[in-house]
């Protein structure tokens, strides 16, 4: 009994020990700072805290193999609530107190406007992971994002559904007072036009309406080969719906807004053929896809969704470009080789392959990078989403 | 005996001049519409075919048939009680969730459940009416006071709906809504369209009737006139002012139910845009009327959905709510706006 209890304490302690000398070896070794700023309370934090989850999770991995050239890298996070002020205290924060090499964040688009100038002014790299607005990266050369915008996925599914359907002609159908759906439409509608697809007409609705038949006859008589819809899910799912009850069968079309089970929920197998293009897809079975989705789930006992994984892939991606720079131990060096670094890396990571691409030009002023990267399109069927083949 | 069969004989002819009364407006409006409509486009009989007109007043009448079966329980509170009951529309949200509870957790037939919902909400209004509008009768509140403070039960009730239900949009299980639908042609027709009809015109005939033609309905028209009167005269006051809120919120429960049928979109915010839609129609036909709620509400399904059609969807709301205000401005009390000129 006493030797049992020994062993078990042993047994329990010999973890602790041996992590507390790899720590130790680690700080005498440089620690590679990394900087966090993620919504991890407020009304975005479903979406900061799956970020947080994404870098924990390939910071684990890469320190676990033995870091980049030696050095592990360590997260240094902080909570920016989803808030433009708070946004730019972390940020101060993370660059002149905690002397992080770089900064990932912040979470929503709104407090990346507020808040990169600061990284920008003290020559500190700033990588978002999830800010799809555009002219995020129009505000200076240290910006850099992997998050893809609707404006790159958007015409990669029209094209896909043009060819999957053969589709001739579409009819429109958008939420035309929802800052979201609006800008879907705008990409939408200038992707149609730059793939010459004809408009049959275009209808909208207001937030808060049920019932759609009277645009939906309309589109019908019409008729269209299938229907774009820039709209929220739970609107689509009765938009799809209320169409079928029409006695129309055309397929849709539709951006990230109805990248979501609740769909499902409502349209169930009415929502097949649904054509919906994403960064990132669970049904991806590419080997680093498959592996990050099992350790995530190991890890976290949840599912990961696209917010984690472009977080996930924007760590290896600054990992990879450490192994090219060698630090000096200056910091205001080191966070320009970094910089110089960045825009030549490629991995192919749980997204897919990706690279970077200049920002569109600005007269008269320096930009960042982009995400250069294939969107994954996604059709409707049995109930839920899989890869269009 | 002698004043019952007098009463039924004044009752047909009375129902015959009223009903061809109801009748003819819309049909007026409606034949109106078509024809400037058809003007408008210039069009031969094709391109009127190609706009798929008969969808589209089909969409039309059940859309104006949810918003008149709205606007009945809040004009008859509004006619009784003087009272604009702002709580009105999340009364007819909790009348969606309660059928749909009642459907999914008891499996209860959907005629049953709509009857149980209706005396679910009936209820809840009664206990609005006993705890706040009460109060406030018998403290001679003035008239602004009562809508303020059923703003409050609104916002209250939604509140705790969302807290129960969650913020996101339910429907009804598959296989619970009669899924029948009839195709004419290019026009399809469902179950659950038809139903909404049917249910909202009986239910509106059942109410005139009831006002029009028995002892209740004269009590609660002695009442709308003067309370004091209606007292001095003998009359129960206060329990018609419990049954007409029952009354009415059983009507926008049944409203909350045939909406959450059609549309699959159960959700704690759904009142409230058709609150806004509701206050509109009362004001159109007549504060107070139920003939005026009726019309009022199919004038603006009727509205917007020939704005849709014939002019933009992004204008249904600018030109239906314009339409609306130009024939206040022509008639200023609305359609049938004799209650509120008496009141005045």
């Amino acid at each position: 009994m006493r030797l049992n209890t020994i062993l078990h304490t042993a047994l329990k302690t010999l973890p602790a020990l041996l992590l507390g000398a790899t720590l130790a070896n680690a700080a005498l070794a440089a620690d590679v700072k990394l900087g966090l700023a993620a919504a991890l309370t407020g009304p975005a934090a479903k979406y900061g805290v799956a970020i947080k989850n994404g870098f924990t999770l390939a910071a684990d991995e890469i320190n676990a193999q033995g870091g980049v050239n030696g050095n592990k890298l360590v997260l240094v996070t902080e909570d920016e609530q989803g808030k433009k002020e708070e946004a730019i205290n972390v940020f101060k924060k993370l660059i002149f107190q905690d002397k992080v090499l770089m900064v990932f964040g912040p979470t929503l688009s709104n407090s990346a406007f507020a808040a990169d100038p600061i990284a920008n002014a003290s020559k500190v790299v700033v990588f978002g992971t999830s800010n799809t607005a555009d002219g995020i990266t129009a505000m200076g050369p240290f910006t850099f994002r992997n998050s893809v915008m609707e404006a790159d996925v958007l015409p990669v599914t029209v094209k896909a559904a043009v060819k999957h359907f053969d589709i001739k002609k579409v009819a429109v159908i958008y939420g035309n007072d929802d800052a979201f759906t609006k800008s879907g439409y705008d990409v939408f509608k200038a992707t149609l036009e730059q793939q010459k697809i004809p408009t049959t007409t275009t209808e909208a609705y207001a937030k808060g309406d049920v019932d759609f038949k009277a645009q939906l006859t309309k589109i019908k008589a019409s008729n269209p080969d299938a229907i774009v819809c820039s709209c929220l899910a739970e609107e689509a799912a009765n938009i799809i719906l209320q169409t079928r009850s029409l006695g129309m069968k055309q397929p849709f079309i539709g951006g990230n807004g109805l990248n979501s089970p609740k769909l499902f929920d409502i349209a169930k197998d009415a929502g097949d053929n649904t054509l919906m293009g994403s960064p990132w897809s669970s049904e991806n079975g590419t080997p680093v896809n498959k592996a990050f989705i099992a350790a995530y789930k190991a890890k976290f006992g949840s599912e990961p969704d696209q917010f984690a994984a472009q977080a996930y892939d924007a760590l290896h991606v600054v990992a990879d470009a450490l192994k090219n720079v060698k630090l000096s131990g200056a910091l205001p060096k080191d966070r320009d080789a970094l910089r110089e670094a960045l825009p030549a890396v490629k991995i192919d990571g749980a997204t897919g392959k990706f690279a970077f691409r200049p920002a569109p030009a600005v007269a008269g002023k320096q930009v960042g990078f982009d995400a250069q990267q294939e969107a994954i399109v996604n059709i409707a069927k049995g109930g839920k989403f899989v890869l269009l083949k | 005996m002698f004043p019952l069969t007098h009463l039924v004989a004044k009752k047909k002819r009375l129902a015959k001049s009223r009903f061809s009364d109801v009748k003819r407006p819309s049909r007026q409006s409606a034949a109106c519409k078509l024809r400037s409509a058809s003007r408008n486009n210039h069009a031969s009989s094709s391109l009127l075919a190609g706009l798929m007109l008969e969808q589209q007043l089909i969409n039309a009448l059940s859309l104006g048939s949810v918003y008149a079966l709205f606007a009945l329980g809040f004009t008859l509170v509004f006619g009784v009680l003087g009272v604009i009951n702002l709580s009105h529309g999340a009364i007819f949200m909790l009348g969606s969730y309660a059928a749909l509870l009642l459907v999914e957790k008891l499996a209860l037939p959907l005629w049953l459940a709509m009857l149980a919902a209706m005396l679910i909400t009936g209820l809840i209004g009664l206990l609005v009416d006993f705890l706040v509008l009460k109060p406030l009768r018998q403290r001679n509140a003035p008239h602004l006071i009562p809508m303020i403070a059923t703003i409050g039960v609104a916002t209250m009730l939604t509140n705790l709906a969302q807290g129960l239900f969650g913020a996101e949009n339910k429907r009804f299980p598959v296989g619970t809504i009669p899924e029948d639908s009839a195709s004419f042609g290019s026009v399809h027709v469902t179950a659950v369209q038809v139903g909404i009809v049917v249910i909202a015109f009986v239910l509106m005939l059942v109410l005139l009737v009831v006002m029009r033609r028995t002892q209740l309905g004269r009590a609660l028209r002695a009442i709308a006139e003067s309370p004091k009167a209606a007292y001095l005269l003998g009359i129960n006051v206060e329990g018609l002012f419990y049954l007409t809120s029952f009354a009415a919120a059983a009507l926008g429960g049944a409203a909350g139910v045939l909406v959450g049928l059609s549309f699959n979109a159960i959700s704690p915010f759904m009142g409230q845009p058709m609150l806004h839609k509701g206050i509109a129609v009362i004001i159109l036909g007549g504060m107070g009327d139920i003939r005026g709620a009726m019309i009022g509400g199919l004038f603006l399904g009727f509205a917007e959905v020939l704005t849709v059609a014939y002019i933009s969807s992004d204008f249904r709301d600018a030109v239906a709510f314009g339409l609306l205000f130009l024939i206040l401005l022509v008639r200023p009390s609305g359609m049938f706006g004799k209650v509120l000129e008496r009141k005045a």
